[in-house]
């Protein structure tokens, strides 16, 4: 460490940022305490992270608790065990890989669908000038305000009805579902899309409309490919959002074959199951979790923008 | 301009959407339903017009949406405020004309020495034997078969039909018979079966493979709109009255079936009349209030706090740290509430054996109202610290300096500068949490269910929300009332609207903008 030793803190960050390295600077006998300030925030730091961990800490205890009931389970680990994975697995009562499977198709195929949706809608909304587009805007912002679940009872009599007449799209069907999580598509979603799809320029499209392409071609080879990035973050939202949904699909998905990971796992928390199931609804939830996580840690950077861009304008 | 690919695709996919458009009809008309015909016809020709023509190029990228969103948002939402002002719920589903011929039916008695039909339980084929409806396959004495549900009575054509010695069908094309033991497993399902026949008998099924032919005991007057019940002596005269049919002679007896009906604004009346649900309602609505409030302002208290503790440029590892603060938001919903329902049990939950108490977080109105408190908090702090830091970051650095220079100590400049600074970025998203956790079904019935339910009204329970509430009149209940819970889903509309027009103001004065 050859470069002189700064003491203004600031001047430390300039130098991390160009030269990639950290700089080490002993404390000047001058200023005592000004290298010393940060410990602080360290600790209180490792506190929040405590706060933050501890419940996670006693999921992975209790799922690799030998004994597999809640009495026994603790927040620190009590051995290692993988019985509780094994018991899971070979309920047959309580298909978990079936609710697995229900689980990320349910997401994933209703994300994928709000994601065209909605891009469809925001092309429209941001690229096409027509009667009532402002409206439309301020009607979608609307109907977010008032959630659709309020009319959970009507929801469930019309897929009761509509079970009726085609039996796959009814009740008690993953389609069914899907198909109801992709009425609430647009919506705020629109306006999160809409919002990136104006900062491509329209010169773009221009250029386009010169060589002769049609606005299908624009949309479809062109504009998706540009906004791809607010496309990953919304497909995101929405999975993570119908990954944990749990109102709707209680209610619609009765049979235990046809049920999603958080209807599954809160059928083995009820009465005795409670106690005599917790390592293995911990076990499920911690593998339940993964696919989530997973996500969130890998578009850590979208995550943070997409929610910040909100609020920072 | 198009290329012959893309021009094949578009007509090959608008041919997909009219066919599957024209299954759905041929479906629709052969339930009967003529409204619904009618109304495929038009999305069909409006897919038509929409796509098939050059003209209105914007309905074409709004179209699939609008659909969906009109089908399984606003017609719901329309729906809800319809069923609110009827009576529609248990003992209420059906028509007037559907409970007196359900009644009649369910009266049949076996007429004496009246041949038995041989039966055999069955499905439609394909369908699943837990749930599908349930048909009758019957011969008669003399060898002639029949199907019969609560619909009526058909003959079966007996090609392909296979029968036992002694007439039980066994096997008949269209239809899939039950083993004794499903059939057994749907014995409830079955014994609610009275298939109706011509002459205003029935035929009920006796055990799993016999069924009696027999008469009804009610009769009805459509002149007199009554129901007489010869099965009592004298016989018993039932007239209309609330929905139901009332004995005339004892007005607390009637038949389990009523009818569906409005009711005018008698749903809504109850909630502000009855003094019990008013009651209940107004301790539900402030606990969701204060629910909605406490639980904004201690996540966005901690999730700044903890922003403003790695805002600082020489702390090392934010990264790391950012990572795993993340993770409480990174968990499902479901398994953070059901987890932290395991975490407060009272008698082995690790929070009570860690801090050595005994508390009842749960059974105790207090308890359950803290436990879903520090539950939301953890669930919600890194939302706040996630979209404080954003906010943070975007405060320009010379503002800072300029305080400093100021001689304003740290405090101040945090109190004066930063804190404005950071509630106009964060206003607008505080307004959202405070909506979205109005209406947090998920954290309290995974937490609680809304319990625990010991006051006066032992439907109200003391950590309810509106919604949950509502949820539970609708289908926990052993007699669910649709009518009165999408009642109180209007009033919840009403409150969520009045609540967020300050919100939608704000955005409002966003929007100019574009």
């Amino acid at each position: 460490m050859s470069a002189p030793v700064p003491t203004d803190p600031r001047l430390d960050h300039r130098l991390e940022v160009e030269t990639g390295e950290h700089v080490d600077h002993a404390p000047s006998p001058k200023r005592p305490g000004v290298g010393g300030q940060v410990w602080w925030r360290h600790a209180l730091g490792i506190l929040a992270l405590m706060w933050a961990l501890f419940p996670i800490l006693f999921i992975y205890s209790a799922a690799t608790n030998p004994s597999g009931t809640l009495n026994t389970a603790s927040l620190w680990p009590s051995g290692f065990s993988t019985k509780n994975f094994t018991d899971l697995f070979n309920d047959s009562s309580r298909p978990f890989w079936t609710w697995y499977k229900n689980s990320l198709t349910i997401s994933f195929v209703g994300a994928l669908g709000a994601v065209f949706l909605g891009a469809c809608a925001a092309f429209a909304f941001s690229r096409l000038r027509f009667k009532g587009r402002r409206g439309g805007m301020m009607f979608l912002l609307l109907t977010t305000f008032f959630p659709a679940l309020l009319a959970i009872v009507a929801t469930y009599i019309i897929f009761a009805a509509i079970g009726d007449v085609l039996p796959a799209l009814g009740l008690n069907t993953v389609t069914g579902l899907i198909l109801a999580y992709l009425g609430g598509a647009l919506g705020a979603n629109v306006w999160l899309l809409k919002g990136y799809f104006d900062t491509v320029p329209r010169e773009l499209d221009e250029a386009a409309i010169v060589d002769g392409a049609s606005h299908a071609r624009i949309f479809f080879t062109m504009t998706l490919r540009l906004v791809m990035p607010i496309l990953v973050t919304v497909f995101m939202l929405v999975f993570v959002g119908l990954y944990g949904e749990f109102m709707l699909a209680s209610v619609f998905l009765t049979d235990v074959e046809n049920q999603t990971l958080g209807v599954g796992l809160y059928g083995m928390t009820l009465g005795n199951d409670a106690n005599t199931l917790f390592g293995r609804f911990t076990a499920g939830a911690l593998l339940g979790s993964i696919p989530v996580m997973l996500l969130y840690l890998a578009f850590q950077r979208q995550l943070v923008g997409g929610l910040t861009t909100g609020s920072v304008k | 301009m198009k290329k012959p690919i893309a021009l094949a695709i578009k007509w090959v996919l608008i041919a997909v959407a009219l066919l599957g458009i024209l299954y759905i009809a041929t479906k629709l008309a052969a339930a009967g339903n003529v409204m619904a015909v009618v109304l495929a016809g038009l999305v069909g020709m409006g897919v038509l017009a929409v796509y098939a023509t050059k003209r209105s190029v914007p309905l074409k990228y709004l179209v699939p949406g609008l659909l969906f969103m009109i089908l399984f948002q606003l017609w719901p939402v329309l729906y809800t405020a319809s069923l609110s002002v009827t009576n529609y719920g248990d003992g209420h589903l059906y028509s007037k004309e559907e409970s007196v011929t359900d009644i009649i039916a369910q009266s049949v008695r076996e007429v004496p020495d009246t041949p038995r039909y041989k039966m055999s339980v069955a499905i439609a084929e394909g369908g699943d034997p837990a749930t599908a409806d349930l048909v009758l396959l019957l011969t008669k004495p003399d060898g002639s078969t029949y199907v019969g549900d609560n619909a009526g009575l058909k003959p079966l054509p007996p090609t392909g039909v296979e029968k036992t010695p002694v007439g039980k069908i066994t096997k008949a094309p269209g239809y899939t018979i039950l083993t004794a033991k499903q059939a057994n497993a749907r014995s409830k399902d079955l014994s609610a079966i009275a298939v109706p026949t011509s002459d205003g008998g029935g035929i009920k099924p006796v055990g799993l493979s016999e069924a009696f032919e027999g008469k009804a005991t009610v009769t009805y007057d459509s002149a007199a709109d009554q129901l007489t019940d010869a099965a009592t002596a004298p016989p018993s005269v039932y007239a209309p009255k609330d929905a139901k049919w009332v004995n005339v002679a004892d007005p607390t007896q009637s038949f389990p079936q009523g009818w569906k009906e409005n009711i005018g604004l008698a749903n809504y009346s109850r909630i502000f009349t009855d003094s019990t649900i008013r009651s209940g309602f107004i301790s539900i609505f402030i606990w969701n209030i204060a629910f909605a409030i406490l639980s904004v302002l201690t996540t966005f208290l901690l999730g700044m706090l903890i922003a403003l503790l790695f805002n600082d440029p020489r702390l090392r590892g934010k990264a790391f740290y950012r990572s795993l603060l993340i993770l409480p938001y990174a968990l499902p919903g479901f398994v953070t509430a059901l987890v932290w329902k395991g975490m407060f049990n009272q008698d082995y939950g690790i929070i009570n054996q860690t801090l050595g108490i005994s508390v009842d977080w749960l059974g105790t109105p207090g308890g359950a109202k803290a436990a879903i408190l520090i539950t939301n908090l953890w669930l919600g702090f890194p939302y706040m610290f996630i979209v404080c830091t954003g906010a943070l970051q975007s405060i320009p650095q010379d503002v800072r300096e300029a305080a400093t220079i100021d001689g304003a100590n740290a405090f101040r400049t945090l109190r004066s500068i930063i804190m404005p600074l950071l509630f106009v970025a964060v206003g607008p998203l505080l307004l959202a949490s405070f909506a979205f956790n109005f209406n947090n079904f998920g954290l309290i019935y995974l937490l609680t269910k809304g319990g625990p339910f010991n006051g006066a009204d032992t439907s109200i329970g003391s950590s309810d929300l509106l919604i949950t509430y509502a949820f539970r009149l609708a289908f926990s209940g052993s007699a669910p009332n649709y009518g009165f819970a999408a009642a109180v889903s209007v009033i919840i509309f009403l409150l969520v609207a009045l609540m967020s027009i300050p919100g939608f103001r704000r955005t409002k004065a966003l929007e100019e903008v574009n």
